[in-house]
């Protein structure tokens, strides 16, 4: 599957689950604030590897609310100790997607170990993470993405023509807290 | 005298602090024992500093008053992240900071990260503060006030004098 119709699938999913979604750094950002731009959606401007931990903290303060991340394998790589933080602290409502395109695609598709045989699903079964899929058809993902824990989307290498992403960091951050947490009561 | 880990704690207590992440030094253990053992307070071990960093920033987009709890030597590997993820979009963070490598330190290892801490967080324009032991609990409270109100990164700089209570 390509990578930008599981960031339309999983942006669709999150509108039906009234989830907050984190999205990593570079092209999947763009992709998914050209696929379904929701205020709902946080979209990562930097710090490349933290995408999961930004959303379990949050899925942390929110408990009540679904959190799903949207990452990528070599983000993921960057920051693998994450994935034994959630196996012990990600609590229900949870839900880390690594969409494995085996390449860093923002910055001209050079391979990542994911590209020589570097198993995340089997990684984050080793860590610990209880609920892991591996997915390669929409349909699985689908199904995936009501669910909790780790899935490992396999998709296709390569970008969407889509646009940067035309809002300043503070209008991210603002709109996604102000959808994040419900006003207090006058 | 007052314990030192303990005039730490009564700050977090006071400025409300209700999550924290933490990778420990050996002069952490006694508050990071505090920490986990208050039922009020989140706290998540981490792997990694940097870690810790996207944590509290995702914590604090949801409501709660993060503090990232580490040594100094773990300022390093947060660099990029308090300035690309922290900075940009504005997001406040008490980081109660174990200072080694400066006088007293009887590991050599330690030295040349305690003699760059400072000036990182001066060339970053991160505020930060050391306080003796009877001033700490007011330093604390008043960094996280800092913290909120410029939407910025505060760090509170613990030496080898203060957690032998001088």
């Amino acid at each position: 599957m390509r990578r930008m119709e599981a960031i339309a699938l999983a942006a669709e999913a999150a509108q039906a689950q009234d989830a907050l979604l984190i999205s990593n750094i570079g092209f999947p950002s763009r992709e998914l604030c050209a696929a379904k731009d929701r205020p709902e959606n946080f979209y990562m401007l930097g710090s490349m590897g933290l995408a999961s931990s930004i959303g379990l903290g949050l899925a942390l303060g929110l408990p009540a609310r679904k959190v799903i991340v949207l990452d990528g394998d070599g983000s993921v790589l960057m920051n693998l100790g994450t994935l034994a933080t959630i196996a012990h602290y990600a609590p229900e409502n949870y839900l880390l997607v690594i969409l494995d395109n085996c390449c860093y695609g923002s910055t001209g598709s050079q391979p990542t170990c994911t590209h020589l045989g570097t198993d995340l699903s089997a990684i984050a079964l080793a860590a610990g993470v209880r609920v892991v899929k591996k997915v390669d058809e929409l349909g699985d993902l689908q199904l995936a993405l009501t669910g909790q824990g780790v899935v490992v989307a396999k998709v296709d290498p390569g970008n969407a023509d889509v646009p940067i992403i035309n809002l300043a960091p503070e209008e991210i951050i603002e709109r996604f807290m102000r959808s994040a947490r419900p006003a207090p009561p006058s | 005298m007052m314990n030192p880990s303990l005039a730490i704690y009564r700050g977090l207590k006071r400025a409300g602090i209700d999550f924290a992440t933490s990778v420990p030094c050996v002069n952490l253990q006694e508050l990071l024992d505090l920490v986990g053992k208050d039922p009020d307070i989140i706290h998540l071990p981490v792997t990694r500093e940097e870690e810790g960093v996207g944590l509290c920033a995702g914590a604090w987009m949801g409501g709660r008053r993060p503090a990232l709890l580490m040594q100094n030597s773990g300022l390093g590997n947060c660099i990029n992240a308090l300035a690309s993820l922290d900075f940009l979009y504005g997001i406040p963070l008490l980081m109660i900071i174990s200072h080694r490598g400066v006088a007293g330190e009887p590991i050599v290892g330690q030295v040349p990260m305690g003699q760059l801490t400072a000036p990182l967080l001066d060339a970053m324009q991160i505020p930060h503060f050391s306080p003796v032991c009877s001033e700490a609990e007011d330093v604390v409270n008043s960094a996280r006030s800092l913290a909120a109100a410029s939407r910025r990164p505060v760090a509170v700089l613990l030496d080898l004098d203060f957690w032998r209570g001088t």
